[in-house]
């Protein structure tokens, strides 16, 4: 499991615009360096991220090759009902992780 | 060799903006009075700068979490965690990291927080020592160096130190690698103005371990005297070395009082 830092404001009011930040740990090996031994390291990177409220698609972003370890997502949403938030990476070698917040309208 | 090596090194500082026409060699070691000490910090971009600063943007939280997931965890069943002798860390190591390295009675030399947790890892808990720069090591030295972060760094008046002192003062200042560089023909001579590209910074470890953009990953304060050292073209020490350690007792002395930034980010 990798480790995230995730900031949700913990409540915010009906129709305001909130800012999610959303950090991962993760190596993003881009698959163009030569490791110890010469060898060009297999890439291993996120691919794709996803931010549902309450099952639906309100923010989604590809990653590439080109994006540094350990990527940093920040973004904006607007706050409409008290819902779950989840947060997922996908990406190469299987690699998923899924992780929630509980936004609160008040 | 010797007047290739100096040419070498009047070539390198006439790039560094040095136009005294001194010769390298006669240039004396100007030690920086504590109200003009700087942290690298301060020249920064604002972009960076707001990067450390925030509690969810730091990328070295993330090697603290680790550290503190480590503090609790026992290394072997019969064996105590960290926090089953210290307690609980931020009350405990609050301010270690801001005196350390210190001296330590067993192996009778100065000892910094890396080689403290290690040989605190062998002693008391049974257990091998982390490797330099692994994961473990550095999460937990984050965690507890960040239980200083903004207490101002306070060299340990203990008169075991002076060796450690002197050693590293002498390393600082001492010319080495194929350029004749030393630390001091940077970092107290110059700071403020630029080798190359790059800002050069008065050289104070106030943010160990940090994370470093270039990096893309935290690194200890040894790593970076090994890049610096690189850069120099001398032989860096191994990791752990007692040269390393006397090096940062001195440099945590010429950085005090400036407070601890652990964990840091650094372009």
């Amino acid at each position: 499991m990798a480790r995230t830092l995730i900031n949700v404001p913990k409540t915010a009011e009906a129709g305001a615009v909130v800012t999610i930040k959303t950090l991962i740990s993760h190596p993003m090996e881009t698959g163009f360096r030569p490791g110890a031994d010469g060898r060009i390291m297999a890439r291993d990177i996120i691919t794709d991220f996803t931010c549902l409220y309450d099952g639906e698609t309100v923010f989604r972003a590809e990653l590439f090759p080109a994006t540094a370890a350990n990527p940093y997502l920040t973004f904006t949403l607007r706050a409409t009902r008290t819902g779950t938030l989840s947060f997922v990476w996908r990406g190469d070698n299987g690699f998923a992780q899924t992780e929630t917040a509980t936004l609160t309208v008040t | 060799m010797r007047r290739a090596a100096s040419l070498a090194l009047g070539l390198a500082l006439a790039g560094a903006g040095n136009a005294t026409g001194i010769s390298a060699a006669e240039i004396p070691p100007t030690e920086i009075p504590p109200a003009a000490r700087r942290s690298g910090f301060d020249t920064m971009s604002p972009a960076i700068q707001a990067m450390q600063r925030d509690e969810t943007a730091n990328p070295g939280l993330l090697w603290v979490q680790e550290g503190e997931d480590l503090w609790a965890k026992a290394p072997a069943a019969d064996r105590p965690a960290c926090a089953g002798c210290h307690g609980a860390a931020d009350a405990s190591m609050r301010g270690v990291a801001a005196r350390y390295p210190a001296y330590d009675v067993e192996s009778g030399g100065a000892i910094d927080l890396q080689g403290r947790i290690n040989a605190c890892r062998r002693r008391h808990q049974g257990a091998p020592p982390f490797p330099y720069e692994s994961g473990e090591l550095l999460g937990l030295s984050a965690y507890v160096a960040a239980q200083s972060r903004g207490l101002p760094i306070v060299p340990p008046d203990d008169p075991h130190l002076a060796p450690a002192r002197e050693a590293g003062r002498a390393l600082f200042t001492r010319r080495m690698g194929q350029l004749g560089f030393s630390c001091a023909a940077c970092h107290d001579d110059h700071p403020g103005r630029r080798l190359g590209a790059a800002p050069i910074p008065q050289g104070h470890p106030t943010g160990y371990p940090l994370y470093r953009l270039e990096w893309q990953g935290v690194g200890s304060v040894q790593r970076r005297l090994r890049n610096c050292m690189t850069g120099m073209r001398a032989e860096p020490f191994a990791y752990g070395a007692p040269e390393f350690v006397a090096l940062e007792r001195y440099l945590m002395d010429r950085a005090s009082p400036l407070p601890i930034e652990t964990p840091a980010v650094r372009p």
